[in-house]
């Protein structure tokens, strides 16, 4: 566990930042939490709108089996407890938003309980600062429409297709001690939820948002009035909220202000915390079971099934790809940190495996070297994701076994990588069109040494005289000679024979 | 031949059945009978051609030589608070001025699949809140009913199936859907000298109806003799996905059931029930009852149901609280009426349009329920309302170690004259006495006509079951029935 040393200095001396975020994530489920419609983003305005979303005389909610499931595996991968007994409450408030009047939620009994989550402050050395941040609770609840006010100049438009959405509200402990503690926590819960595959984490798209709560306090004292800064949807967002709000909290203190509790909003473009409302205008909800649904209760069958259904998770995939496929830290924190790469470097793992006949250990280092380098550095320039990669991973492991068997260099094989992506033609036949294998043959590369050696006469001269440094040259220069196409190896071998 | 208005359910799909009439005829004499009553203004909307058109297909299928469906033929009113594809819907409430929906209630949809059809749609209290019908936005209904000493004085039909009932007694329907949340089914029956049954919680599906207090609210059928009530609480009944609260399990035959042989039964006579002050002619119908019970081979007992005297404050906690959510939908937003003054932003809408469309019952009871649930006072009254009802639901449960079946009143009186109770909503609310408790713990229970009071009005006689007991119910109120001999109807004056 690692103390973070995240402070603001004020003038009154340093001050210590409490952080806990409530993180709203839509559930990925095909239809609403309560109604069968659709939940596809960026339909035409209230296209996907139920008689029930409508809150249309007589229609009652029925709960969607799928977005319980992904609740609970949800859980799991939090290492929380699953409540095996959950309610439905309704919280009550009037808004445009809200056709029922009512948002239906879990407020007294939550499907998810306790948990936590680990985050690493190091990326380069993810098991060094680590800390393990508490979940308190898990629950699901609708999302509400959305109110467009710039559809009309006196009027505001609503557009429910979002109204009735299932949301996980994932609401952390006050744990968090910096922006930076804040911003991991965020990323890794978000890679959770994609590994489970219970939210797409699309944070533009609003699937998922968090609502910042932030105070200050001189280090060791308790806890100080805090504040909560709304629908936050970046981790860049979140971190300058907190960053902002801590700094004028520290403001208004050490002025000999003290701070409301009172429900904020988060304005990029002028990166400041703006008041929304304030405690003493907040709603009464009038929370109450809501009397037509249920309560739920999981029985083990449904829990068992939800738990075999859990894809291995970030933390434990890292640790295997360092211990059995012997990977660095770094290489499989990297490879882990998001389930599609994690995805594309076991098939590429599985391909190579396959392609050199060696075992998946064997061929791992290489693999990940090729798809963290090169791979990597052309989907950055083309500006594409690995799922968007032009390249399969049976074509990437075409590629890393010609290296390997020493069919081409690791030089040439930039090379054909460029062409592959280029033209979308496979490595091996690339090779043998061009002509790019590499030789072992010994009469042509010392054919080439010898040349290399009399044209540079002085620097063979400089070498044998102590220059050691030298022998570097002349190797480039007869790789140079051979296109590329020498086997380095030999190179090395024959240019040792004939200088020593 | 007898009218065939004077008809009831099983009559009537027997004689359709048979061809003794066709289903057209009948319709026809139903429609014919409720366009001529309109002084007891039972009908808000009436829907001839609905009727006809089932009439119609029931007579096809007849010559076409199929099987008749357990209502064949049989047109019924429909309480206001069930939507019906394109007719109105307004829980005789002016906020849901010009709803027509587009959707079907299941249980509606179940009564058509059954053969039925629909004259129209009857009145009731507004939001099924009330029980005199006093409380319809659309003028109260009026009692066939008059007392014997000439007075003429306008009765309550009781409420808040008030609409069903006074059509059901004034042979203007065979029979009428009819809801129940604390009540509203059992005493508008009592109060009419007709039979209605409100069936375990979770039988008949919510989906369609519009909600008063949901972990309450309950359809059922009124009619007018226990085999007709069988016979129509079957075709309501049954499991529906869309209502999560709706009982996966079979519907039972309840007719084929039906025996008024009640040997080895144990009736419980519950001694809290007996109040101080209870009004004569209802107790002493109530011990005739006990009587024919006991002629009919059970066994009385007298049993106790300790925290009755707690059910009714209970219930005016838990339903208001319910339904002051409920009815937030209500907005003047996508349907039914909209207020909006000069200059008014979205919450002066809304408390225009609620204030202006909802009446003050309906307004008092959101009043209260909001009330009962605001921080600071949701523990001293909503929790303690869930207390009392759980408390309530185990005297029950305990009380089926000594008995099969319950034997109360249904109401404290018979009907009273309209205005009489309106001015005082506790006095009013009194009348739910007898009937809350079996509501709070979604049990079945029906009345049954006893017999008339000393002013000639009928009374009612509650049986109440344990759950999923419907044919315990109604096997008891067919043996009162059978007894009784009640053929009293009310003269024909409107």
């Amino acid at each position: 566990m690692t103390e973070s040393t995240y402070r603001i200095q004020g003038a009154t001396g340093e001050w210590e930042v409490v952080i806990g975020l409530e993180v709203h994530a839509q559930v990925t489920s095909h239809a609403k939490l309560f109604s069968g419609a659709s939940t596809t983003f960026g339909a035409e305005p209230n296209a996907q709108v139920s008689l029930v979303d409508a809150a249309m005389p007589g229609m009652l909610p029925v709960p969607n089996g799928e977005c319980v499931r992904q609740a609970v595996r949800t859980g799991m991968a939090l290492n929380a407890q699953i409540n095996r007994y959950s309610r439905f409450d309704r919280k009550n408030y009037f808004y445009a938003d809200l056709p029922q009047g009512y948002q239906i939620s879990q407020l007294y009994h939550p499907i998810v309980g306790e948990g936590g989550i680990e985050i690493s402050l190091d990326e380069k050395n993810p098991d060094a600062q680590t800390k393990t941040i508490g979940i308190e609770r898990l629950h699901l609840e609708q999302d509400a429409g959305k109110l467009m006010h710039d559809q009309h100049p006196t009027m505001s438009y609503v557009d429910l297709n979002r109204c009735g959405v299932a949301l996980m509200e994932i609401v952390s402990r006050p744990d968090m001690r910096s922006p930076a503690e804040a911003g991991a926590y965020l990323k890794k819960l978000r890679t959770i939820l994609r590994y489970v595959g219970s939210c797409d984490g699309n944070m533009e798209e609003g699937s998922m948002r968090a609502d910042v709560n932030v105070s200050v306090r001189k280090p060791g004292d308790e806890f100080g009035t805090r504040t909560e800064t709304k629908n936050v949807n970046s981790v860049r967002y979140v971190m300058a909220t907190i960053e902002h709000e801590a700094n004028r909290q520290v403001d208004v203190l050490e002025s000999g202000g003290t701070i409301v509790q009172e429900t904020r909003l988060y304005d990029p473009d002028k990166n400041e915390t703006r008041s929304m409302r304030s405690k003493e205008d907040a709603h009464d909800y009038r929370y109450f079971p809501d009397p037509d649904l249920l309560p739920l209760e999981l029985d083990d069958a449904f829990l068992d099934a939800c738990k075999e259904s859990l894809p291995e998770l970030p933390d434990a995939k890292r640790k295997r790809y360092e211990s059995e496929l012997g990977l660095s830290a770094y290489n499989a924190a990297v490879l882990t940190a998001e389930a599609e790469t994690a995805r594309w470097f076991e098939a590429l793992l599985a391909e190579s495996a396959k392609a050199q006949g060696k075992p998946e250990a064997d061929v791992a280092k290489a693999s990940a070297n090729w798809l963290l380098s090169e791979l990597y550095g052309a989907l950055n320039r083309m500006g594409k994701t690995i799922d968007e990669s032009p390249v399969s991973p049976a074509a990437g492991a075409e590629l890393v076994a010609l290296v390997a068997d020493g069919t081409i260099s690791g030089t040439i094989a930039k090379q054909v990588f460029e062409i592959m992506l280029e033209t979308g033609d496979g490595a091996g036949k690339i090779v043998e069109e061009r002509g790019l294998k590499q030789t072992s043959d010994t009469g042509a590369i010392d054919a080439a040494i010898a040349k290399v050696l009399a044209d540079n006469a002085d620097k063979v001269e400089q070498y044998r005289s102590g220059k050691e440094a030298l022998f570097g040259f002349f190797v480039g220069q007869t790789m140079k000679a051979m296109q590329g196409k020498a086997n380095p190896q030999m190179v090395n071998e024959q240019l040792k024979k004939v200088l020593n | 031949m007898t009218e065939l208005t004077d008809l009831g359910i099983a009559d009537i799909r027997n004689g359709v059945r048979a061809g003794t009439f066709s289903a057209r005829e009948v319709a026809t004499a139903f429609n014919a009978r409720v366009a001529e009553a309109k002084a007891l203004n039972a009908f808000m909307i009436d829907t001839p051609d609905h009727a006809l058109a089932a009439a119609d297909a029931i007579d096809a299928k007849r010559a076409a030589g199929e099987d008749l469906p357990i209502m064949a033929g049989v047109p019924i009113g429909m309480k206001d608070l069930f939507c019906t594809v394109g007719v109105e819907a307004r829980a005789a409430s002016e906020i849901l001025n010009g709803f027509k929906p587009t959707y079907e209630s299941t249980v509606s949809q179940k009564l058509w699949d059954a053969g039925a059809g629909m004259l129209g749609k009857l009145n009731m209290d507004q939001f099924a809140m009330g029980s005199s019908n006093e409380t319809s936005a659309f003028g109260n209904v009026i009692s066939p009913w008059r007392r014997n000493d000439g007075s003429n004085a306008p009765l309550a039909p009781g409420g808040s199936s008030g609409g069903s009932s006074a059509a059901i007694s004034a042979r203007l329907c065979p029979g009428a859907t009819g809801t129940d949340t604390g009540g509203s089914i059992r005493q508008p029956a009592a109060f009419t000298g007709i039979s209605g049954i409100k069936p375990t919680y979770g039988r008949c599906s919510r989906w369609g109806v519009i909600a008063f207090a949901s972990s309450l609210d309950q359809a059922g059928p009124m009619a007018r003799d226990v085999r007709d009530c069988a016979i129509m609480l079957e075709a309501m009944s049954g499991f529906d996905p869309k209502d999560s609260t709706s009982l996966d399990l079979a519907v039972p035959n309840w007719e084929a059931g039906l025996s008024s042989d009640l040997k080895g039964k144990r009736v419980g006579i519950p001694k809290e029930y007996r109040m101080d002050g209870m009004n004569a002619d209802v107790a002493a119908v109530w011990d005739k009852a006990a009587d024919w019970l006991r002629d009919a081979g059970a066994e009385i007992v007298e049993v106790s149901l300790p925290h009755t005297r707690y059910a009714l404050p209970a219930y005016y906690i838990i339903a208001p609280a319910e339904a002051s959510s409920n009815l937030a939908r209500y907005d003047g937003v996508r349907y039914g009426q909209r207020t909006l003054p000069d200059g008014a932003g979205l919450q002066d809408m809304y408390a225009a349009t609620r204030a202006a469309g909802f009446g003050a019952e309906v307004r008092r009871r959101i009043m209260i329920g909001t009330y009962v649930l605001s921080a600071g006072f949701y523990d001293a009254y909503y929790t303690q309302a869930q207390k009392v009802r759980a408390l309530i639901a185990r005297d029950f449960a305990q009380v089926w170690d000594h008995c099969d079946v319950l034997l109360a009143p249904t109401a404290p009186s018979a009907a009273f004259g309209l205005g009489e109770n309106s001015e005082d909503p506790i006095a009013m609310y009194l009348n739910d006495v007898f009937a809350v408790p079996a509501s709070l713990a979604g049990l079945p229970a029906m009345s049954v006509p006893g017999g008339l009071d000393s002013q000639g009005l009928p009374l009612g006689l509650q049986i109440i079951g344990k759950p999923l007991d419907e044919q315990g119910v109604l096997n008891a109120g067919l043996a009162i029935e059978e007894r009784a001999g009640f053929t009293a109807r009310p003269a024909q004056w409107w």
